[in-house]
């Protein structure tokens, strides 16, 4: 989909020679820390913003010189959806489906579709400002596949959603999959990003890791990972940052979560802690989250500089 | 009795406030100790944030009683001030100032002793890695910089609770990390924090998670015991062809629900000892030769769904 897709801006490379494919049918994530360079890839790949040098194919279309065309070939939804509150659920629906030049023969058809979807059958004629969050979810969902496009782009669709109204999108979003439409879903969650086929993690406007979720989580980073269950978690911790075994450490709830160098082992570990007057439970290997996982691939920050 | 040493560090009892028709809090309670991470947890619109501005005094209850540090926040919010902090969701730093003078504005306003204010201070920036960065314009900080800076700002004046109103939406996953970094160091000096968030893997992080559905809490407890609500067992099923197994899945014996993820499936089972086995039999004899079937802990979220489980979502 995107080759060696690059924007600056001045001096400063904002995305840098990122290659990235979808296939027809696939979810991929797409993940990073704040000015990463996500939503200016984005942005060249929805035809809002051309690319300084590489080539993005979205839908068909070349991002940089067919972009209106590019637009009415993909759906967009964003976590602020983006529904008039004092419009019905009909009359929002009838306004995507002309701004997306639905034919008129069609336009109804698809509209009772997308309140299907949504699970509003009976409720056309409610002012949307009234609907619970979920529904307000599925509609915008409703709306932004209104024009049947092959491709959906989804900017952090279920943030503040409840659980179940939560589980039931993203069914619907494997739904479309099934039926062949690619989606880049990006997000800052993890627990959206376990939905997704394939994770794409950014960072400093590169490409840096790319798999599925259990590929990512089965990733090297550089040791082995333990939960340690102790009682001076502050103390414990000062402590840790300071041997050199240890990779990284981190407070989880009531627990640390420490990432050891394979040339050391455990029991070196708890020998450490008995030093400092630390006693501690058994130590547990486990597996990484992908938070662990982006975490440790993503460069720590040097500069604060907004993107 | 009421010697503030002994009581907790919040109390709130029977708490509740109407918009016009909405009930947005109704009838909520709860005690939180010293040194706890208290996390209120729930979807937008479940009454986290009207709850957050009772706790600061900000907004009054139309019912119910809040002590804070021993004292009624209520009726005596003036003298409950200096022992809390409130962070709200858009915290208000003034973009056109440096890290160093919005931190001098806050201290200002919370009258910090000069002498008090710059050891605080330098403390602070450090902890929150933004001593480097303190001539910066405020509104030239990243997302993640920007909720940590919000923080030395609520924190100058140390107080004894901390109030966070989604302290970390839009924050990605490693500036969250180092935000809760700062946030246990401050439970190890017994300061009481009350988070919300909508996110379930962030209350995870919690040592109590309170669980909120329509203005009411619905569970309180710490996140391990609230996971052992969950009934049966839960697994995730990997395979080359996660949907085509989910498709199976869902009709086979002892299944209690399933849910397509990218990559493999999870499972809710009623036995897991006893329907595994098949399970595997079945997908292997279907062509899922490649099948690995896992078990795995429960999140908060599984946690909601089998709370609200028997009630119509929206």
């Amino acid at each position: 989909m995107a080759r060696g897709l690059t924007r600056r801006f001045g001096q400063f490379t904002a995305v840098d020679r990122v290659d990235l494919n979808i296939a027809k049918g696939e979810i991929v994530g797409f993940i990073g820390p704040n000015g990463a360079g996500k939503s200016t890839t984005l942005r060249m790949l929805c035809g809002l913003l051309t690319p300084s040098a590489g080539e993005a194919r979205v839908a068909g279309y070349d991002v940089g010189r067919e972009p209106e065309a590019l637009r009415q070939h993909i759906g967009y939804m964003s976590q602020k959806f983006s529904l008039y509150g004092d419009l019905t659920v009909r009359e929002n629906l009838r306004f995507f489906g002309g701004l997306y030049r639905v034919s008129r023969n069609e336009v109804e058809a698809r509209i009772r579709a997308a309140v299907e979807m949504a699970g509003l059958t009976g409720r056309e004629d409610a002012l949307v400002g009234t609907l619970a969050g979920g529904w307000k979810q599925r509609l915008a969902l409703g709306c932004a596949i209104l024009h049947r496009p092959p491709v959906l782009f989804l900017d952090e669709p279920t943030s503040g959603v409840e659980p179940q109204a939560r589980r039931k999108f993203w069914d619907l979003i494997h739904e479309l999959a099934a039926q062949q439409v690619a989606i880049l879903v990006s997000t800052h969650y993890m627990d959206e990003a376990e939905y997704c086929n394939r994770i794409a993690l950014i960072d400093a406007g590169r490409i840096v890791a790319m798999g599925s979720p259990g590929e990512l989580r089965r990733r090297d980073l550089g040791g082995t990972l333990y939960e340690l269950d102790c009682g001076a978690l502050g103390a414990a911790l000062a402590a840790l940052h300071h041997a050199p075994a240890v990779i990284d450490a981190a407070i989880f709830a009531d627990k640390l979560h420490v990432l050891l160098s394979r040339s050391s082992n455990v029991e070196a570990l708890t020998a450490l802690l008995a030093r400092h007057g630390i006693s501690c439970g058994i130590a547990h290997q486990i597996m990484p989250s992908l938070e662990d996982v982006f975490v440790q691939l993503v460069a720590k920050p040097t500069s604060g500089a907004a993107a | 009795m009421n010697d503030p040493a002994h009581e907790s560090a919040v109390i709130a009892r029977g708490l509740a406030r109407r918009f016009g028709e909405t009930r947005a809090v109704r009838g909520v309670s709860f005690e939180i100790a010293r040194g706890e991470i208290f996390g209120l947890v729930g979807p937008d619109g479940a009454g986290k944030s009207t709850i957050m501005r009772m706790l600061a005094g900000v907004l009054r209850p139309d019912e119910g009683e809040i002590r804070l540090a021993g004292i009624d926040v209520v009726t005596d919010t003036e003298r409950a001030r200096p022992y809390l902090s409130y962070m709200p969701q858009r915290f208000g730093l003034y973009e056109d100032m440096t890290i160093a003078e919005n931190i001098y504005f806050f201290a200002t306003l919370f009258e910090v002793p000069t002498a008090v204010r710059r050891a605080r201070s330098r403390e602070l920036l450090a902890a929150a890695g933004l001593q480097p960065f303190r001539h910066r314009l405020a509104g030239q900080l990243s997302g993640g910089m920007k909720q940590k800076l919000g923080l030395v700002c609520a924190l100058i004046h140390t107080p004894q609770v901390l109030l966070l109103d989604e302290p970390t939406t839009g924050v990605d996953p490693v500036s969250r990390r180092d935000f809760w970094g700062i946030l246990y160091g401050l439970r190890e000096h017994g300061v009481t924090i009350v988070l919300s968030t909508a996110y379930m893997d962030e209350a995870e992080r919690c040592s109590r998670l309170a669980l909120l559905h329509a203005g009411e809490i619905r569970q309180c407890d710490t996140p391990a015991r609230l996971k052992q609500m969950v009934s049966g067992a839960l697994v995730a099923v990997s395979t080359h062809d996660a949907r085509g197994a989910h498709a199976l899945i869902q009709g086979a014996p002892g299944v209690l629900g399933s849910l397509l993820m990218g990559d493999r499936v999870n499972v809710r089972l009623d036995d897991a000892e006893r329907r595994i086995g098949p399970l595997r039999a079945l997908l292997v004899a279907q062509g899922f030769d490649d099948v690995a079937i896992q078990p795995i802990e429960p999140g908060i979220e599984d946690v909601f769904v089998a709370m609200l489980g028997a009630e119509p979502a929206s």
